[in-house]
């Protein structure tokens, strides 16, 4: 076992971990950290991804020793203060049905949000990308990050600020 | 799924201790930058090393900068570090172009060129790219370093010209000296996340020096010589009969589950027409 220490939402954990442990088997199962979901396994569908230092990365490609010194956030991290404009988006939208997709959504959106407050169309379907969803056809999630957006060139013409 | 395959894990931080582990444990070592072809592989049981060497904390790794007129890629540079680096935008454009191309921003947060070009599939988008510079990759062992060119770097689908003892530093790419236009044309299923059925780079200069690169139509990604020679100096109008008979016989692809081979070759022709004419346009800055 080789031991680890790694910041997770905001909060420094040391745990001991094996070289072939997955960080998202790890995440689940060592830290009850349930928001990344196993779906696919090998990168394609996105349901596992989390924010390693700020990045959106699969957690089912990344080996959890790998992850020593770095930063770890989920959706438990993003919505610990409560609902993130992005969640409530994604209610008020009804974007998702049976929502396994979803923690993976919320991951890619706050990243491209973070970076770009004011994503075009286009912009928002590159990078939600590689997120599958196999319930709403992806419209209502799309349109749910564009009012984000809308909102947000809104309210930096008015006042020069923006909102996540 | 928990990974049934046990392997000792160490992340050296310098390149000569790197060096030793791979030279102790030759074929039974596997490298680790991004792990996105990595652990899949070790996942499925493809693989299954003794070791996994993580080169993420060997600091000379992780250089991208200008050197002497080429553009140093490191074994450890993303291809969204590619994708917002200005030095790659300004100089060598179309290696942005194709790292856009690839996969998701999830997968490009993470997976490397360098490691793209080591997985050595036969789609791979790095390959046109860097098949239309100069290109050499940088490959070094406890006994020196070696340049191997981007051209002699493919030997066959997933294998290169890398040696058990060797770790590759990164790519050198030389910046081209004339005005030039460039173009990546992928072929996918839908835009977004998928990988090639068929991939063409294009560089053309100012004096009609062209430059064509191939991939996943063939088993290695390769330039297209003959194609080059028949174009350089001309001006491009539209595919000719001529010219297609030219470009099909520089490739070979097959049929599998993405596309067909009839498919493959028929756009093939579609992809070089629109590509030139993309590439001119930029060329002449519109």
């Amino acid at each position: 076992m080789n031991k680890i220490t790694f910041i997770i939402n905001g909060e420094k954990r040391s745990i001991y971990v094996e070289p072939n442990d997955v960080l998202l088997d790890v995440l689940r199962d060592k830290l009850g950290l349930k928001s990344p979901k196993c779906g696919c396994e090998r990168g394609d569908c996105g349901a596992c991804s989390v924010l390693l230092n700020g990045k959106s990365v699969r957690s089912c490609l990344v080996f959890a020793i790998e992850v020593d010194g770095c930063e770890i956030e989920t959706v438990e991290g993003i919505s610990q203060n409560g609902l993130s404009v992005v969640q409530e988006a994604f209610i008020e939208m009804n974007s998702f049905q049976c929502g396994f997709c979803a923690p993976g959504v919320v991951i890619a959106t706050t990243e491209l949000l973070r970076k770009n407050s004011t994503p075009t169309k286009e912009e928002i379907k590159e990078a939600l990308a590689g997120n599958l969803c196999r319930c709403t056809g992806y419209t209502p999630i799309l349109e749910a990050v564009e009012k984000i957006s809308h909102h947000n060139k809104h309210n930096s013409d008015n006042t020069g600020g923006t909102n996540e | 799924m928990v990974v049934a395959h046990d392997f000792l894990y160490q992340k050296p931080s310098t390149l000569l201790d790197a060096l030793k582990l791979r030279a102790q444990y030759g074929e039974k070592c596997s490298l680790l930058a991004g792990g996105t072809d990595l652990v899949v592989n070790i996942k499925e049981r493809r693989i299954s090393p003794d070791i996994v060497i993580d080169i993420k904390g060997i600091p000379e790794f992780s250089i991208l900068e200008e050197r002497d007129g080429s553009i140093f890629i490191g074994s450890a540079i993303t291809f969204t570090e590619l994708i917002e680096s200005p030095l790659i935008k300004s100089r060598v454009p179309i290696i942005a172009e194709s790292a856009h191309t690839v996969a998701s921003v999830g997968v490009r947060n993470r997976a490397t060129l360098v490691g793209n070009i080591c997985s050595a599939v036969p789609s791979l988008d790095s390959a046109p790219a860097l098949l239309v510079y100069k290109t050499d990759v940088v490959v070094e062992s406890v006994d020196g370093k070696r340049i191997i060119p981007i051209d002699k770097w493919f030997v066959a689908p997933k294998k290169t010209a890398l040696q058990n003892n060797e770790i590759v530093l990164g790519v050198l790419v030389e910046i081209p000296n004339s005005e030039n236009g460039t173009a990546y044309m992928k072929l996918g299923r839908y835009s977004g996340e998928d990988l090639a059925q068929a991939g063409v780079g294009i560089m053309i200069s100012k004096n009609l020096e062209y430059k064509i690169a191939f991939c996943a139509v063939g088993p290695v990604p390769r330039r297209a010589l003959k194609v080059e020679a028949f174009l350089n100096g001309k001006e491009f109008s539209s595919i000719t009969n001529e010219l297609s008979e030219i470009i099909q016989s520089e490739i070979s692809p097959i049929t599998d589950i993405r596309a067909s081979k009839e498919y493959r070759r028929h756009m093939v022709d579609v992809l070089v027409e629109r590509g030139i004419k993309l590439a001119l346009s930029r060329l002449q800055g519109e």
